[in-house]
């Protein structure tokens, strides 16, 4: 079965439920925008390159390569998304790779998709137009400053994801930030680097095959100043916050303690239930036998019930 | 080679597969919230939740194993939340000396973790009985129902449609260069010098024109399916049929199954929120 | 003057300067079947993509008595079923019920309409069971033949198919073949297929280089191997 073990897909049960809401937000927001712009900038033909090329992309996540004995490279696609179709159009394409990659692979929750959204198709696109187009106006008719821009853009595309990612673990309470941020940024440094370096060699490929096609879908790329300003903007943004939150770990847990104390401020208004209803057994130890009780009944019949269909329709066959 | 493993649907004739796309979508997304909602410590509540998961996948047929074991390759990246185990304030229970520091696992860490891994393996039981269970075009559709624009949707189709065909494609070419990668017993006198494999760089690099290719081909595929979608009409706006009403079993099964979901978000909160 | 393509004078470069046709002009009467054949690089394929204005070139096109314009694109697209040579490239949508159902929604008909023009669709190419089936779990052989059904759907007076029998194992192309005989409508086919043109039709054009160099009856063209041989082809 193919398998990719993926440290940034966050799975469901991770974030906290306001983190996943809020996130789901602002990727819906993104998303809408982008939806009209892509129209805009691609016209017709945005249907089946967009579609095809998210199909390309997961196509592409497999094709790996062995970096030490172990580990592989593998291929997120949101800086070569960029790079080939420009940021808008891109932000749809990695929104239905990470969308069907959850929904399909169970790579990453449903829940939790919004802020996977955020992270790869939003923050991955976004930093990586902002690094690409950056560097490119250094040499803009050089190819080296494609290849370089590539590179960079990809990197960073995974690494500001990461730091994005280890953040919403923080705030989320699941992972002290001065163990997720180093520990995500770690790793995804190093795994930043195979993207860097297949992203190179597919532009390679590209340049030499067919740099009509480079040459056309940058020219529709008219991503405009805001991508550009975002990019800087929430690079900088996570680039500052992760080594503050890293230091300080007690500013994230202000936040989550802030939410215990709200909802702690709630607790006595449902003090209905005395804290015991058997004798020397607590409430609690109670309910969780008799849950267990009800739920090994609830299973036990349904098989019941299943096995006994199954066994009458083949008497009937 | 027909890439069919990619495909978690497996056509059983079970009650699960048979409900409407857009109510199954619906509860699975709904019972997903309530585990997340279910505040940490309310044991009776997960207890309950797992036990209307397993009888889904018993009643589904997909059977109680292949969910599980689909499950347990999502689960990896429980490892993330381990740290919960040391850093967690509360009562020690073990001690564990690694050098110069001492990682104290709490009790209290070891009750976040726990609940961390029982939502997160509650959740993706739901997602996977979700995507075995329902057709691919009927997901589009309920997703459709949700209100997701079309164009969106159409896109999903597209890429559901083409995946199969490029990742035959990408399949194609890793064996190709699979073939090519022949490892030569290295000679003595040579042993050190030559590096079979090659450089890292000169493997990041044909995996990279591996990739470049594929997103060549799948360019040039576009534009082959625009042509054939404009010689049928297409005018840029996504067509699509209207959704067919849904039916009065699904409904009820509909309502049952967020009043149930309800109750148990009810009571968790209540007791232990 | 319906059921008719009438191609004049047509000439086409491609953006990189490449002249693909450089005066094509041939007539097709209601009902004819007609095939194309040449050498590969001949313009068979460019030629094929103007008779629905896919591409557009300096001469005349008209189809069905509509000379092609701006405006007579939509009523082109719809009488002309355009069948291509790779079916993944026409078989996109998630289920063949869709693909086949798509031009007619396009052609804008109420939905009972477009579910029966599905059924009549599949029923004639013989792939009635498979309304539901996704498209890659099908062989070669039947993605063709929905394929067809995609276009017959929109209820076209002209078929033009590019290269049907490339990639089909013996049985699949005989039930292509049978089903090609079978189809009433007027009919155009790129092939490299001398086999197939001798069972099923009557009249050949040869092309090269980007002109018609023989029109007329299979007969006489399989008749004389130096001209077959000259443009590339080989006696059956």
């Amino acid at each position: 079965m193919f398998y990719r073990p993926a440290p940034m897909h966050l799975p469901d049960g991770f974030l906290s439920t306001i983190v996943s809401i809020v996130f789901w937000a602002i990727s819906v927001l993104t998303l809408a925008y982008a939806l009209r712009r892509a129209g805009k900038d691609l016209g017709e033909r945005q249907l089946p390159l967009m579609g095809v090329l998210a199909a390309a992309i997961f196509a592409g996540q497999m094709l790996n390569f062995s970096v030490t004995g172990g580990t592989s490279g593998h291929l997120l696609g949101a800086a070569i998304a960029t790079i080939l179709v420009g940021p808008w159009p891109a932000v749809i394409v990695m929104t239905t790779v990470v969308s069907i990659q959850a929904l399909i692979f169970q790579d990453g929750g449903l829940l939790a998709l919004g802020s996977n959204l955020f992270n790869m198709a939003v923050v991955g696109v976004a930093v990586s137009y902002f690094v690409y187009t950056s560097l490119r106006r250094l040499a803009p008719r050089r190819p080296w400053s494609t290849l370089v821009g590539g590179f960079v853009a990809a990197w960073s595309s995974i690494f500001i994801a990461s730091l994005s990612a280890a953040l919403q673990l923080a705030i989320s309470g699941t992972s002290p930030a001065n163990i997720a941020v180093p520990a995500m940024a770690g790793i995804h440094a190093l795994i930043g680097v195979g993207e860097g370096m297949i992203t190179v060699g597919a532009l390679t490929f590209l340049m030499a095959t067919r740099r009509d096609l480079l040459a056309r879908e940058q020219a529709s790329s008219r991503g405009g100043v805001g991508v550009w300003v975002f990019g800087l903007g929430i690079a900088l943004v996570l680039a500052v916050l992760s080594p503050l939150a890293s230091a300080n770990p007690d500013g994230l847990e202000w936040v989550a303690e802030q939410k215990g104390f709200l909802e702690a401020a709630r607790a006595p208004l449902y003090n209905l239930i005395p804290d015991y209803v058997l004798p020397g057994v607590s409430n609690e130890a109670l309910a969780t036998i008799l849950a267990g009780v009800a739920g090994t009944l609830i299973v036990f019949a349904v098989t019941l019930g299943v096995a006994y269909l199954r066994r009458s329709r083949e008497n009937t066959v | 080679m027909h890439v069919h493993f990619l495909d978690p649907y497996r056509p059983l004739p079970s009650p699960v597969h048979a409900l409407d796309s857009r109510v199954k979508f619906v509860l699975a997304v709904a019972f997903i919230l309530t585990v997340s909602l279910t505040p940490f410590g309310a044991w009776p509540v997960y207890l309950l939740l797992l036990s209307i998961m397993l009888s889904v996948e018993i009643l589904s047929g997909l059977g109680v194993g292949y969910v599980l074991r689909r499950a347990s390759l999502a689960l990896p990246f429980v490892l993330a939340a381990f740290p919960l185990l040391f850093t967690t304030p509360g009562t020690v229970i073990l001690k564990l000396p690694l050098g110069t520091w001492t990682l104290a696992l709490t009790a209290e860490g070891a009750l976040r973790f726990a609940n961390v891994a029982v939502k997160s393996w509650l959740s993706v039981q739901a997602a996977i009985v979700l995507a075995s269970s329902t057709p691919f075009p009927d997901l589009l559709l309920a997703m459709r129902a949700v209100r997701i624009p079309r164009l969106l949707v159409a896109m999903f189709g597209l890429m559901w449609r083409y995946l199969f065909v490029l990742v035959d494609e990408a399949l194609r070419l890793m064996r190709a260069r699979a073939a090519r990668s022949g490892l030569v017993r290295q000679p003595r006198h040579t042993a050190g010098r030559l590096r079979p494999g090659g450089s890292l760089a000169w493997r990041a690099r044909v995996a990279g024109g591996m990739a470049g290719s594929l997103f060549l081909r799948a360019v040039d595929r576009s534009d082959r399916i625009y042509v054939a979608m404009l010689s049928r009409g297409y005018d840029g706006e996504v067509r699509s049929f209207t959704l067919p009403p849904v039916s009065s079993g699904a409904r009820v099964t509909l309502v049952t199954g967020l009043t149930v979901l309800g109750l148990l978000w009810l009571s968790g909160t209540l007791v232990w929120g | 003057m319906h059921h008719s393509i009438d191609v004049h004078d047509l000439v086409f470069s491609y953006p990189d300067g490449h002249p693909a046709l450089r005066g094509v002009s041939f007539g097709i009467a209601p009902g004819e079947k007609v095939a194309i054949v040449g050498p590969n690089g001949a313009g068979k394929s460019t030629l094929l993509l103007h008779l629905n204005g896919i591409l557009r070139g300096a001469g005349q096109v008209s189809v069905c008595g509509q000379v092609l314009s701006d405006q007579t694109l939509g009523p082109i697209r719809s009488a002309v079923g355009m069948v291509f040579q790779d079916p993944d490239d026409q078989l996109f949508s998630p289920t063949v019920f869709d693909d086949v159902a798509f031009g007619p929604m396009y052609q804008g008909l109420p939905e009972p309409e477009v579910r029966a023009r599905v059924t009549t669709a599949l029923a004639d190419v013989g792939m009635a069971g498979r309304v539901n089936r996704v498209s890659h779990h099908l062989s070669s052989g039947e993605k063709k033949r929905i394929a067809i059904a995609t276009v017959l759907a929109m209820d076209p007076e002209v078929l033009v198919l590019d290269e049907p029998t490339a990639g089909l194992d013996p049985r699949a192309r005989r039930d292509l073949i049978r089903l090609l005989r079978e189809l009433p409508q007027t009919m155009l086919v790129s092939t490299h297929d001398l086999r197939m043109v001798q069972e099923l039709f009557l009249r050949t054009i040869v092309m090269d280089e980007g002109v018609v160099c023989s029109d007329g009856p299979t007969a006489d063209l399989l008749a004389a191997p130096d001209v077959l041989q000259a443009h590339g082809l080989e006696v059956p």
